[in-house]
């Protein structure tokens, strides 16, 4: 028996040892895609002096305060956040010409042509003892109002949703950056002050 | 012979395993790739409030991360238990931020510059005060693009 045959190596427990590698990795791998609200912040004005150049007539502000124990005063009184989406919608569409809501100028766009839109801007102030996801839902609640308002804008006129359109291709993001200037996310916020008593 | 031979023969053969390795090492393999390892410690807690208007953030190259909240429970004893403000791997004061961002400017590519975006992942019983600082901080860095970091909402009336 001087030659024995070389045995092939056992191979059965491979399957073991993968899966043993693939569970940890299972467990390790987190997939969490990273997901927030985008915002632009305004550069910083060049002199201190210059920051309230630009008039704005009261009813196309639409004042939104947040005090310190996160109540929220809209306007003209005290609301609950859920009613801030509709009351945001109303402020810019303004269908009755209320003189209280915000003033409207035409603008000419290649989709949607001459059409009147609004010159409203959100004012958005909030305390320093403002909770930080109060500020949130806040700010949420009004870019919802205003990503609605496009929604129902590319509804009316071309039967697709404004969240559906393909930013990669061309036409369709000419028609994003239209609808963005019909209605703009125009979201101001001042430097903060105490809102209420303290 | 025995009794309990079956009356074939053979009988039900065993199914061939010898491609689960194989198998079981293309799964491997994926999740090897597709796993990414945390690069920063996480030293304060940070739970992000949750939201409906999110939107996804694209080219993880392009984003820098700002952590605020409570340090952890090991850490409340040396720093106390306001929240802080962690810049990658340190606790920081607003002042640091701007050496923050020039230093992740400089690590990008100059056409990428334009593009940066800071995500601000702050915890929700975070006061406004501090996150307002980090904020004035951020637009004297002239770093604009913003992104409240948080979580997709499941939307209530998709579940009744």
């Amino acid at each position: 028996m001087a030659r024995r045959e070389i045995q092939e190596i056992n191979a059965g427990s491979m399957a073991d040892i993968a899966f043993l590698l693939l569970i940890f990795f299972l467990v390790a791998t987190t997939m969490d895609i990273d997901t927030g609200i985008s915002r632009l912040l305004p550069p910083m004005p060049e002199e201190e002096e210059l920051d309230d150049d630009q008039e704005i007539r009261e009813r196309n502000v639409f004042v939104v305060l947040i005090n310190k124990d996160d109540d929220l005063f809209v306007e003209d009184g005290f609301y609950d956040v859920s009613e801030l989406k509709e009351m945001t919608k109303e402020f810019f569409l303004n269908p009755d010409d209320d003189p209280d809501l915000s003033e409207k100028r035409e603008l000419t766009t290649d989709f949607f042509g001459t059409m009147m839109v609004s010159k409203g801007v959100i004012s958005l102030r909030n305390d320093i003892g403002t909770s930080y996801g109060k500020y949130i839902e806040v700010q949420n609640e009004l870019a919802a109002a205003v990503n609605e308002l496009r929604n129902e804008l590319c509804m009316q006129r071309f039967g697709r949703r404004y969240d559906d359109l393909d930013p990669l291709n061309d036409q369709e993001a000419a028609l994003i950056d239209d609808a963005k200037k019909v209605f703009p996310m125009a979201i101001s916020e001042a430097e903060p002050k105490k809102v209420g008593g303290n | 012979m025995s009794k309990f031979k079956k009356a074939g023969g053979k009988g039900l053969k065993a199914i061939n395993t010898a491609s689960l390795p194989d198998i079981v090492f293309m799964l491997l393999f994926f999740f090897m790739v597709t796993t990414v390892m945390r690069e920063t410690n996480l030293k304060v807690g940070v739970i992000v409030p949750e939201a409906t208007e999110v939107k996804k953030l694209e080219k993880k190259s392009l984003v820098s991360f700002i952590y605020i909240g409570k340090p952890h429970r090991n850490l409340q004893k040396t720093f106390g238990s306001e929240p802080r403000i962690q810049l990658n791997d340190a606790f920081a004061t607003p002042e640091d931020i701007r050496d923050f961002i020039s230093s992740e400017r400089e690590q990008m590519d100059e056409n990428d510059q334009k593009q940066m975006t800071i995500s601000l992942k702050i915890d929700q019983d975070t006061r406004m005060g501090i996150v307002t600082e980090v904020k004035q901080e951020l637009r004297k860095a002239s770093a604009l693009k913003i992104n409240y970091s948080s979580r997709k909402k499941v939307d209530e009336a998709l579940l009744k």
